[in-house]
């Protein structure tokens, strides 16, 4: 589970204020870890006081109903969402805001862009960048944000593209790739920022059923590979097989949490009983 | 009977083997012939019209080439040309600034396409043109210090009406391209640590573009006629050289005709160039780009005296 090349944190964080947070900065640190997490829009409360703690190298799988708040809860890891109440840390830093003292100061957005580099994002309708090819789409960020030379963004774009299985695929368009093709680009896409932890929103949701296969190998694939996942989904046969933890969510609040395999088996609540009946 | 009954898709293309192809008597559009028939005639008419009315129609091609035809016509471009630039930088800036977060920077932008949209150009020109009530001087410290009216030549006034009211249009055009993206788009960048000037610069505009630019094609047509206006702050563009070799020549009405064939030969230009640009910016967005006219006129040749559907 630690096999993962782990970088310490020093070249990624963007400042030594963050320090005050959390003294401990070594491989015990949790990669996420939320502290009673609300999220309310308007009047309507999405969260309501979540606690978890995702440790570095594992697979982290999140279940539950339609509505249950678990992608709201994945978009407030890189920060897309603001929460309203409790903390959030990420490797040890605190998610959108620095703490001196007592105090609360939001970052600014550039501060943020530069947490979200090592957040990697993989969405449920892929948002591959439709006016570039399946290579550019990988190169984007690499170039534009890290500043990476465009031949070796290249090189290492091939190699990601070959990675997921669409090496001839580099020229195509968006629009000329099936489903699962896309979502394989759109993972690709995300590994070119070498990123820490990566967070899968539904990712097969889309998809058609003989596609949904594709994208799994490749994300078990990733899984072997040691890198942190929390993976927002409805395939209970990845969960299973895959997942280091699991968390059932409904209702804006952690049911059940655990291993996934006696979750999945031996559910205690009845909520998350009557739940697994339907989808199992 | 019952046997002849295959299954052939409705497809001509490649029947499977042992059917036969369909060959069938296309439905006769008898409507589209008479209706031919009948614009060809209206048309003629008025063509004959025109041609017994009191017009030397001799003037026309004497002047077509005119030195001071072709000085109005550079003249009428160039004034094209700067001012909706103009209009489209202001226009996006405005439309940034009146989508940005920033309460100041929205107001100021809607300040101002509220009030380029809500006066007529003509009047705008006029009221540039007599700024020289307000500001007597302009005067930039040691840079520069002159007469209003001096400083206001017929050129700045034209290119600063036509260009500022423009911004205001081309704003509204740009902000529904920007809001045309999808969001998620924003959000991919902005996951991806992309910051929010290089997520509109690389993500957004690029995608925006495909709704700006038929928009704005249009607007670049309208103002190619729109700046016969700037004639009243006298500007000698393309019509106001046609007035006024009209009035010394004598053929006023014939050289009003004269201009008219320029300004058609001109948006006919501009429309070609709006075309390719459009299929430039529809690239990722369709499977296949749509054929170019040539390539479509090249196509219909093959395809002639072959069955439908065989033209590759």
């Amino acid at each position: 589970m630690t096999g993962k090349t782990s970088k310490p944190g020093g070249t990624s964080a963007p400042g030594t204020t963050s320090k005050t947070d959390t003294p401990v900065n070594d491989t015990s640190t949790p990669m996420v870890k939320a502290e009673g997490v609300h999220k309310s829009y308007g009047a309507v409360e999405v969260l309501k006081g979540i606690d978890l703690e995702v440790k570095t190298g594992e697979v982290f799988c999140l279940i539950g109903p339609s509505g249950s708040g678990k992608s709201t809860f994945l978009r407030c890891i890189n920060h897309l969402e603001k929460i309203n109440a409790g903390r959030l840390y990420v490797d040890g830093e605190l998610v959108g805001y620095r703490q001196k003292g007592d105090k609360l100061y939001e970052l600014k957005d550039s501060e943020v862009a530069l947490k979200r580099r090592d957040i990697g994002m993989v969405f449920q309708r892929f948002n591959l960048f439709p006016h570039m090819t399946a290579l550019e789409n990988v190169i984007e960020a690499p170039v534009q944000v890290r500043g990476v030379g465009k031949a070796e963004a290249k090189e290492r774009a091939r190699q990601l593209l070959e990675r997921v299985g669409l090496a001839d695929k580099a020229g195509n368009y968006p629009s000329q790739l099936s489903g699962g093709q896309q979502q394989r680009v759109a993972i690709a896409r995300a590994l070119a920022m070498d990123p820490k932890l990566m967070l899968f929103d539904e990712p097969t949701s889309a998809l058609d059923p003989e596609l949904v296969g594709d994208v799994l190998d490749v994300m078990r694939d990733l899984a072997e590979s040691g890198m942190t996942m929390v993976v927002v989904t409805h395939e209970m046969g990845f969960a299973r097989e895959v997942g280091d933890s699991l968390v059932f969510m409904d209702g804006g609040v952690v049911v059940e949490s655990g291993n996934p395999r006696d979750v999945l088996t031996d559910p205690q609540h009845e909520r998350t009983k009557a739940f697994l009946s339907k989808v199992l | 009977m019952t046997v002849d009954i295959d299954k052939t898709d409705g497809r001509g293309g490649t029947p499977p083997a042992g059917a036969e192809a369909i060959k069938a008597i296309p439905v006769r559009h008898y409507g589209r012939y008479v209706s031919a028939v009948v614009a060809i005639a209206l048309l003629a008419a008025i063509v004959y019209a025109f041609s017994q009315g009191k017009i030397n129609w001799g003037a026309i091609p004497d002047y077509l080439f005119d030195d001071r035809v072709l000085g109005g016509l550079g003249k009428t471009l160039l004034i094209t040309v700067l001012s909706m630039l103009i209009g489209i930088v202001g226009g996006i800036l405005l439309a940034v600034m009146r989508l940005s977060k920033n309460p100041v920077t929205s107001s100021i932008a809607w300040f101002y396409i509220w009030f380029f949209r809500g006066t007529p150009v003509l009047v705008q020109l006029v009221v540039w043109f007599n700024l020289g009530l307000v500001f007597e001087y302009i005067n930039l410290g040691p840079v520069y210090r002159d007469e209003w009216s001096d400083f206001m030549t017929p050129f700045l006034t034209a290119l600063l009406g036509l260009g500022l009211n423009e911004a205001a249009y081309m704003a509204e055009i740009c902000r529904a391209g920007l809001l045309a993206v999808d969001e998620g788009q924003t959000e991919a960048a902005h996951a991806l640590g992309m910051s929010h000037a290089k997520t509109l610069r690389r993500i957004v505009v690029p995608q925006a573009m495909r709704v700006i630019v038929p928009p704005t094609g249009n607007e670049v047509i309208n103002m190619l006629k729109t700046t016969s206006l700037v004639s009243v702050v006298q500007y000698s563009e393309l019509f106001r050289v046609a007035q006024d070799i009209g009035q010394t020549s004598g053929a006023p009405a014939e050289m009003l005709f004269l201009a008219a064939v320029w300004y058609l030969l001109l948006t006919s230009v501009f429309s070609v160039g709006q075309y390719y640009l459009e299929r430039y910016y529809a690239r990722g967005s369709t499977r296949q780009l749509p054929p170019t006219p040539w390539q479509k006129v090249r196509a219909n040749m093959l395809s002639l005296g072959r069955p439908r559907g065989a033209a590759a």
